[in-house]
């Protein structure tokens, strides 16, 4: 994972609350197979107005997004988090995250800010009137400057810390192997195995049909 | 100490304790796949060189991609072809047990785990999908997970993650005919908010939930996720010990016995302290139907839409404007006058075998309204075999209804099964977001036996309207 300590870039105004997930981008989407290449899935639906904001030159190549409260709620692709990345972004500010997608966004590199709900309408405003401000968002001291204001944003001290450093959870996590070898060994024996594989007799599913 | 029952459920999988603000190392007992959110998981697992850690305790399924039709023949969408593929060939290579189309196992991952007794009391089950939430039902602590948390656990079978809060959400009372767990959750998304559960483990208690079946539980710990709430849990009890008792991985002879005793454990004690609360009577509770674009934006049948102008908070009002307007809808509108397109039962929200009893027992001997299309898609291959041999396949055939193969189909347009731009659907399924059921649709959340009303008359109903 790429570090992450500041990053000043053009601020995106998204005037939204409850921005679910299938919003970011819709499942007609998921269906690849890669990590990459979702910037276009972004805001699919969204990107079909022409007023919608990141059709608007001054904030088309904006990558701090600042949105209403309540943002990646609902299904728990991470694909948004790809597609927010793919497209630019790597800070996405808001006065609440859902809790999946605030945990994706850890794992990828994009910083999940909160901040108060009334420094945001601030900030909405200062983007709104000059299209084009940048904003800088420095996590060392979990700060939001724009032009000038200065807004303090929360994240707790664990991400924030993988955020500055770059790790792979999966890598810290495996420093540990020992300790997760020691607990398998005291699992109970009832506790569910999906192998060997037990089931009812196989039986033959007929296909439906299109009915006319 | 007291403790709740998620608190409970924790404290058995630590691994390690975090320090210093790092979160805890859980363990988990039970990791479900599919193929949307396993694709890059494995890719990573490949790049770094490390294998599946437990096959073992690891499950697939194909269900999101797959078409309900012709599942004989090859999938005539060929993203959609080749993501089932990738699972397939994932599958092999990693050792992973694996339900695919065609198969008597295959159907939704939240309806195939519990029916194969692999969902119990007490475990941690993760799967990338945020209804994973269902699973909570037996008293499991379930929740879901992005790619990358997949790809954590196939590698390492444990998470980090920093502990929840409890909220306890109380329905008290007895639910009157016609209304049913599904009405329960929309009031209680209604009630606190597509937000207001976020970094909560909800636990329904209180004789309303006591009173309620497995799937009845399934369905309420299912939308838990629609109140921002990564898990949902019930404690075990009679019901789920007789539930469990026989299926295929559930635990035999003195396992059981074990088992048992310790499930017997698995309850808030009296003393235990919630971080939050909320209470609900279930005599006061209607058919509950969502007239917005969030889940939580749902009101009793026999309300009006809501009229933008009452709302004195600007971002609710604002928020109320948009999904009228994108709904199709006229504020003060009575929602029973509002007439859909199209019926879907279905879902991991209400694709079980009893909510396809109770629709079955609403159309026999009716005929569904001409203005609109019904389909009926069995939660898993399992349920779809009970129906057929209950002869419900019939009475949804007679009723003008189509009958499908297992998978998510219309409760999210990944599938051919989608709504057309302006289509409007009832729906049994658990998200009524702008274009969830495809590009355009409009979508109202409704519960299996509204559904059936419903697709009835024409017009967003309830089982009184039938009657009178």
């Amino acid at each position: 994972m790429e570090k992450f300590t500041q990053h000043t870039g053009i601020g995106v105004p998204l005037r939204r609350s409850d921005v679910d997930t299938d919003q970011i981008i819709p499942a007609v989407y998921l269906k690849r197979v890669t990590r990459t290449g979702f910037e276009d899935a972004l805001f699919a639906a969204w990107r079909g107005d022409p007023a919608f904001v990141l059709n608007q030159p001054a904030y088309a190549s904006g990558s701090v997004l600042v949105a209403g409260p309540d943002f990646g709620t609902g299904s728990s692709r991470e694909h948004a988090v790809w597609a927010l990345k793919d497209y630019g972004f790597r800070v996405v500010i808001s006065a609440r995250f859902a809790d999946i997608f605030r945990g994706n966004s850890g794992k990828q590199g994009l910083l999940a800010a909160v901040c108060a709900q009334e420094d945001i309408e601030v900030i909405w405003k200062i983007l709104e009137t000059r299209p084009g401000t940048e904003v800088t968002v420095d996590l060392e001291s979990r700060t939001v400057t724009c032009d000038d204001v200065v807004a303090a944003f929360q994240i707790d001290d664990y991400t924030r810390w993988r955020l500055t450093e770059g790790l792979d959870d999966i890598g810290l996590t495996l420093n540990h192997v020992d300790e997760i070898t020691a607990f398998e060994a005291t699992r109970a024996g009832w506790r569910p195995h999906t192998l060997p594989a037990k089931h009812l007799p196989p039986v033959h599913v007929e296909a439906a049909r299109p009915t006319r | 100490m007291a403790g709740t029952l998620a608190e409970k459920v924790w404290d058995a999988h630590l691994v390690r304790r975090g320090a210093d603000g790092a979160p805890d190392l859980l363990y988990i007992d039970l990791h479900l796949i599919h193929e949307v959110t396993s694709p890059q998981a494995f890719e990573g697992l490949r790049l770094a060189g490390r294998p599946v850690r437990r096959p073992d305790l690891t499950i697939a399924t194909e269900d999101h991609n797959t078409p309900t039709l012709d599942i004989d023949r090859p999938i005539a969408d060929l993203t959609s072809r080749t993501q089932i593929q990738t699972l397939r060939d994932n599958a092999a290579e990693f050792g992973i047990r694996l339900h695919s189309l065609g198969d008597a196992d295959q159907g939704i991952v939240h309806v195939v785990g519990p029916q194969l007794g692999l969902t119990m009391p007490g475990l941690t089950v993760v799967c990338g999908d945020s209804h994973t939430s269902t699973h909570g039902a037996f008293g499991a602590l379930a929740f879901g997970i992005g790619t990358s948390e997949v790809e954590h656990v196939l590698a390492t079978q444990t998470l980090p993650l920093n502990p929840f809060k409890t909220m306890a959400v109380t329905v008290n009372g007895t639910l009157r005919p016609g209304t049913t767990a599904k009405d329960v959750i929309l009031a209680v998304i209604a009630a606190i908010g597509t937000g207001g559960g976020q970094g909560y483990v909800l636990e329904y208690r209180g004789e309303a939930i006591r009173a309620l079946s497995m799937e009845a539980r399934m369905t309420i710990c299912n939308m838990s996720i629609e109140a921002g709430a990564r898990a949902g849990m019930i404690a075990p009890d009679q019901t789920t010990f007789d539930y469990l008792r026989g299926r295929p991985h559930a635990p035999e002879g003195a396992d059981w016995d074990e088992a048992l005793a310790y499930w017997r454990t698995l309850t808030s004690d009296d003393d235990a302290v919630f971080d939050a609360e909320v209470v609900l009577d279930a005599a006061e509770l209607e058919p509950f139907v969502t007239w917005g674009t969030n889940p939580g934006q749902g009101l009793p049948l026999s309300a009006n839409v809501p009229v933008p102008e009452q709302i004195a908070d600007p971002g609710d009002r604002a928020t109320a404007e948009r999904a009228i307007a994108y709904m199709g809808l006229n504020p003060g509108t009575p929602l029973r006058a509002i007439a859909v397109d199209t019926v879907f039962i279905g879902s991991c929200t209400n694709g079980r075998i009893e909510d396809l009893r109770a629709v079955a027992e609403v159309i026999e001997g009716r005929h569904k309204a001409d203005s609109l299309r019904v389909l009926v898609v069995p939660g898993s291959a399992r349920v779809r075999l009970q129906a057929e041999a209950e002869g419900l396949d019939k009475i949804f055939l007679d009723f003008g209804a189509e009958w499908r193969n297992a998978g998510c189909s219309m409760c999210l347009g990944m599938n051919p099964d989608q709504l057309a731009p302006g289509e409007r659907s009832a729906s049994t399924s658990n998200r009524n977001f702008e274009g969830r059921q495809g590009k355009g649709g409009r979508t109202h959340l409704v519960s299996p036996l509204v559904a059936a009303a419903t697709a009835v008359r024409g017009t967003l109903s309830s089982l009184a309207d039938l009657t009178t």
